[in-house]
């Protein structure tokens, strides 16, 4: 990360600390990533071994959160399931992420006509319901994971887009950049050494919140039949494929279903967090 | 309504509002009392059914949708029937001779029938939907049939004679089609009639309304010739998704609907649900199968389908999916039917004898994920399934992981219905698919299984090709005399074992579920849906 | 303002271009053509048909063609039939759908608006107390809860076990025979689940929004001088801050439908509501185009209108744009 250091010491961190509940969201990502990283040592099961004699068993010592319809252990499901939905929340805000700071740096540090131009094209994309745009493509395309996290990537990059922008045109005429110019530098050092560290923070609130959106949109989709197909558990097609047993296989749908309130929740508490501490205007 | 989609499957819709077929064994959940005492039957009230999908038209003729022909299948009728013990009976044919060497039948309709807009059904009405059918510019999968047909008179208003070229076994069954109004649909384009959004039959029940993506209510036609249907009003309520349909029948929202092999086991054992509703159980007329694209390399040697069979338990198919609910199928024809072959043994599950297999055919090494590898490809193939049924992917769930085992990678792919036959099937652009077939009561399956159907839009969409069977089952259709043709039959379960074209996977049974206050259900071999007519809800139960 | 509104107008044009560029290109992402997935079905249709057909798509012409082809048709509100069996012309089957939709989505706006607005002035009125951050997790809660998870859980408790609300649908069957404020109550009755659902979901991000527009102003120089003024706290924020937080939201109402529409596919699915979403999915799914491509510009239309109307209002609020700078 770009941040100096002092600034992360005197400012951030403390104003961050301070937040219980960006905190508590923090801590819950972390063990997420843990348990992503160490779901196959963990798991207690084969995540996709399935036993036909023993479908939808009630949490038990040997499952301590059942089986689903297929006598799969649910708690071994979620922990690899943790992998997969933290997978395409990070590789789709990747993609979304690249394209809306080359959109928003190129428009904003340029102007003029390259300006007018992607900022239609943002103002278009954001015409479109982005699910319906999402469930159109991949429908057409083929639901795999990859066109998945590519295709949420490609239609939900114009927030960044245009916050990056808005940050490129107040920092481009700051009084240093000017001075870089004047020194020689050229566009992209200017671009990448200068305005980009400046933008970085309200990319990253927006990514952190953006990491939860697309777990969501994964879990729609999986509802929807098109999203993480089988036998690769996702949260959302755990969710899914419990509820059908909503009223007596309650551990099917609690378990993946608190995992991805959980999740969703802390992002955005952790995304509000950092936007509240980075936010010079907030004063304490 | 919950159907095994397949376009065979839809010849018996027209025979039952529900395409429960059944042959011998029925269970009956516990009747309460009140069934016993309170016995008069008596008219009013609405029976409501929940479907997934809605219609997509009412002309039958176009539909390839269970859901279209669901509904249809009150509003029309065919010449002929199925009775409740699956007997072909004169349905708008008050009776019907065959002539002594069974090229010629004549149907006498019933007097006095009339269209649901007063018009009077006749003879020109069946010939305008045997014409309609066989038209080349008509889009239906139901046409095959009919070709068959020499000739066709109408001597009366009230007559008509058919005539075969050469004894064709399945005649009689094939005008059970629905008969089309010639006095609405004559000289026009049949396919942009308004008449699929309001169509006009003969049948028990007439068209009402057809609020999109909502409902279509029917209503009692007073003036049916069998007498008016007790209940008054027929409604499908459409319901996409299947969680939302179960917790509408718990809250009285819908009175019939299919149960989950699920639901049935142990969703729906408790007093408070027995008490409000009867459930019923009976082997459906159906078999799911797994069919591979014979024009696939990887599926052109057969002991690599031998193979996949071998690799695949149906034991734990039917444990894991059905709750022991259904029976284990080895051929095109359900256990208890005339041209069953008992004789015929089943490729047993053994994954040591599927490894054999696969290594007699090439595939020896495997790779460092477990998956077998012929000359640098990996083994691996789609199972495509149609979307919507939980049962199907479950199966191909368990399918994709026995095969993992002995070193086969699955992947699955769910499709839309229509999506799937247009963009896949009929273009042969799969390599395995998972599928029903609902079975008709004949045990001709020319359509399936001889190779000149293989072109788009037709049934043998695998490209089975086989020359002692194409001929045997002409030979089954083309007699009368049951022995000959049981022989032909047999003689091709015998072959279709040792090819192995599909892995026959198993027949499930059909679980309906029917509300309490519906009165005078009776399950039969043919189902519970024969007698719909004569269901009734007693007066002082009634709710609608 | 006339030059403003001619001005937005104006730009409405690459605007709607670029929409059906979008929609163009994303039907044809599809592998094959579409002449093909409805001949497919029916290989019988002769060659004259086919060719019919082909001309009526025009895809016996280049690309570029066939798009200004499909524009001219849409300009003239013609959008082909669908390619079910049903054979009906799209815009009817959109006309059909669309009202429930746009009801259901402006029922959920009013009551998220009138929920958020109050929600987020309290939590910045109580900045940082158990208060703020009980509303804060509550309303993530709503964000971050899978909306068919919540729908089937609330059916499960309202609908079955509780018995209070009906499941699904928007009316009771045999409820056309009723009198108009029978009907009326049962439909509302029908409505309440799902509607809470769609405004629980996007309660989120419209109260947090609302509450750091209101601490932005609370730390303005005016509020400061009003308050020095020793005017009472609640003259400050109610008539002083809250005009002025309100304004932006304005922009946020347009630009909250497409978020709206989109949801509306899940929930109309599984509440059995016939509306443009559900409609939408099961086109996609069954790969109807001409209905893909109708709603997809439809609705993109719709939103542009709404963003036209929502700049508008706010041009119309705020006197520096009113008086013609903009």
């Amino acid at each position: 990360m770009n941040f100096k250091n002092s600034y992360f010491y005197s400012m951030f961190w403390p104003r961050l600390k301070r937040n219980r509940l960006a905190l508590f969201g923090g801590v819950v990502v972390l063990a997420l990533f843990l348990i992503s990283l160490l779901a196959p040592s963990i798991a207690p099961y084969d995540p996709s071994a399935i036993n036909a004699w023993s479908v939808l068993s009630p949490p038990s010592w040997q499952h301590w959160f059942g089986t689903d319809e297929l006598g799969r252990d649910v708690l071994s499901r979620v922990l690899y399931g943790a992998r997969v939905s933290l997978k395409v929340g990070f590789v789709a805000v990747g993609i979304a992420v690249s394209i809306g700071t080359v959109v928003g740096l190129v428009a904003g540090y340029f102007g003029g006509l390259a300006d007018a131009v992607l900022m239609r094209a943002v103002d278009i994309m954001l015409c479109f319901p982005a699910f319906f745009l999402i469930l159109a493509i991949i429908t057409f395309l083929e639901p795999s994971i990859w066109y998945i996290m590519m295709v949420i990537g490609l239609t939900g990059w114009m927030g960044v887009a245009r916050l990056v922008r808005a940050e490129t045109l107040s920092i481009r005429e700051m009084d240093y950049i000017l001075a870089a110019r004047c020194i020689g530098c050229s566009n992209s050092r200017i671009i990448f050494r200068h305005i980009l560290p400046n933008a970085v923070s309200p990319v990253l609130v927006s990514a952190t919140l953006g990491i939860a959106g697309a777990i969501l949109t994964e879990s729609a989709l999986s509802f929807l039949g098109i999203g993480v197909q089988p036998p690769t558990p996702s949260w959302g097609n755990i969710l899914t494929s419990g509820k059908d047993y909503i009223e007596f296989a309650w551990w099917l749908s609690l378990f993946p279903g608190l995992a991805i309130l959980v999740t969703v929740l802390s992002y955005n508490l952790l995304g509000e967090g950092i936007r509240d501490a980075l936010d010079p205007r907030v004063k304490r | 309504m919950i159907v095994l989609p397949g376009v065979r499957c839809l010849l018996m819709a027209l025979f039952s509002s529900m395409v429960f077929a059944a042959c011998t064994r029925s269970e009956i959940s516990p009747v309460p009392a009140a069934v016993v005492s309170s016995s008069i039957p008596a008219t009013g009230d609405s029976l409501v059914e929940g479907t997934i999908g809605e219609a997509s038209t009412l002309i039958p003729l176009l539909a390839s949708d269970a859901s279209s022909h669901a509904v249809a299948g009150q509003i029309y009728n065919g010449l002929v029937k199925y009775d409740k013990n699956l007997n072909i009976v004169g349905d708008l044919a008050k009776s019907f001779d065959i002539s002594a060497d069974g090229l010629t039948i004549t149907f006498h309709l019933h007097p006095g029938i009339t269209w649901h807009d007063g018009a009077p059904l006749t003879s020109r009405d069946v010939l305008y939907t045997y014409r309609i059918t066989i038209d080349p510019k008509t889009p239906t999968a139901y046409a095959e049939d009919f070709k068959q047909v020499k000739n066709i008179t109408a001597p009366d208003i009230h007559t008509i004679r058919v005539t075969y070229d050469s004894p064709f076994a399945p005649a009689l069954a094939s005008w059970g089609v629905n008969i089309l109004p010639a006095h609405l649909l004559e000289g026009k384009d049949i396919t942009t009639s308004p008449l699929s959004r309001r169509p006009v039959g003969t049948g028990p029940y007439r068209f009402k309304e057809w609020v999109s993506g909502q409902k279509i209510v029917l209503e009692a036609n007073k003036d049916y010739f069998e007498g008016r249907p007790n209940i008054d009003r027929f409604i499908y309520r459409i319901i996409p998704d299947s969680s939302t349909m179960y917790m509408e029948l718990k809250a009285g929202g819908i009175d019939l609907m299919n149960l989950t092999p699920v639901q049935y086991a142990r969703q729906t054992a408790a007093k408070s649900f027995t008490r409000r509703f009867n459930k019923y159980r009976y082997p459906s007329s159906s078999y799911l199968y797994m069919g591979y694209n014979l024009r696939h390399p990887l599926f052109g040697d057969k002991r690599i389908r031998q193979a996949i069979t071998a690799a695949i338990n149906k034991d734990e198919l039917i444990q894991g999916v059905l709750f022991g609910m259904g029976q284990k199928a080895h051929g095109p024809i359900v256990p208890g039917r005339w041209a069953y072959n008992p004789a015929v043994r089943d490729i047993a599950y053994d994954p040591k004898h599927a490894a054999e297999l696969l290594a007699e055919a090439g595939w020896k090494e495997k790779n460092s994920d477990g998956i077998l590898v012929k000359n640098g490809t990996p083994f691996k193939f789609t199972i495509l399934t149609n979307q919507g049924n939980q049962q199907r992917l479950m199966t191909a769930q368990i399918v994709q992981q026995r095969l993992r085992t002995v070193g086969i990678d699955v992947r699955i792919r769910i499709v839309e219905w229509a999506a799937f036959l247009k963009e896949f099937v009929n273009k042969g652009n799969f390599e395995v698919v998972m599928l029903a077939w609902n079975i008709s009561q004949d045990p001709d399956m020319y359509d399936i299984w001889h190779s000149s159907k293989n072109k788009p839009g037709e049934l043998n969409f695998i490209g089975f090709k086989n020359a002692e069977v194409d001929r045997l089952l002409i030979e089954g259709r083309n007699t009368f005399d049951i022995e000959k043709r049981r022989r032909a039959y047999f003689r091709i379960q015998e072959i279709l074992a040792e090819e192995q074209p599909y892995t026959f996977l198993y027949v499930p049974d059909a679980l309906p579920v029917v509300s309490a206050r519906i009165r005078g259900v009776e399950p039969a071999p043919a189902g519970i849906g024969h007698n719909q007519n004569h269901w009734y809800v007693p007066k002082n139960e009634q709710v609608y | 303002m006339f030059r403003y509104l001619t001005k937005r107008i104006l730009m409405l044009i690459p605007l709607m271009i670029g929409i059906t560029l979008i929609t163009f290109t994303v039907i044809h992402l599809a592998p094959g053509e579409p002449v093909e997935m409805q001949m497919a079905m029916n290989p019988k249709v002769g060659k004259e048909a086919r060719e019919r057909l082909t001309k009526f798509y025009g895809l016996d012409k280049p690309l570029h063609e066939q798009y200004f082809n499909w524009v001219g048709k849409i300009a003239r509100l013609d959008l082909g039939r669908s390619f079910s069996s049903d054979n009906r012309p799209v815009l009817d089957k959109i006309k059909e759908r669309l009202p429930v939709t746009i009801s259901l989505n402006v029922i959920a706006l009013l009551i998220e608006f009138g929920l958020a607005i109050p929600i987020g002035i309290l939590a910045a009125t109580r900045r940082d107390t158990w208060l703020d951050k009980g509303i804060t997790v509550f309303v993530f809660i709503g964000f971050a809860v899978p909306t068919f998870w919540l729908a089937l859980l609330l059916m499960y408790f309202f609908g079955v076990k509780l018995a209070w609300l009906p499941i699904s649908g928007l009316h009771t069957l045999g409820s056309d025979s009723w009198g108009t404020v029978r009907y009326l109550a049962d439909m509302a009755q029908h409505l309440i689940m799902p509607v809470m659902v769609a405004s629980f979901g996007s309660l989120a991000g419209l109260s947090r929004y609302m509450r750091s527009a209101m601490l932005n102003v609370i730390n303005q120089d005016y509020i400061t001088t009003a308050r020095a003024k020793g005017l009472s706290e609640r003259v400050v924020i109610w008539k002083h801050a809250l005009r002025n937080a309100l304004l932006p939201l304005i922009t946020l109402l347009g630009f909250s439908i497409p978020g709206l529409i989109g949801g509306s596919v899940i929930f109309e699915t599984i509440f059995a509501i016939p509306g443009m979403g559900q409609l939408f999915y099961q086109s996609v799914m069954s790969r109807d185009y001409p209905v893909v491509m109708g709603i997809l510009v439809i609705g993109a239309f719709l939103t542009l209108i709404g963003n036209l109307i929502a700049d508008l209002a706010y041009a119309f609020a705020d006197p520096r744009i009113r008086q013609g700078e903009g």
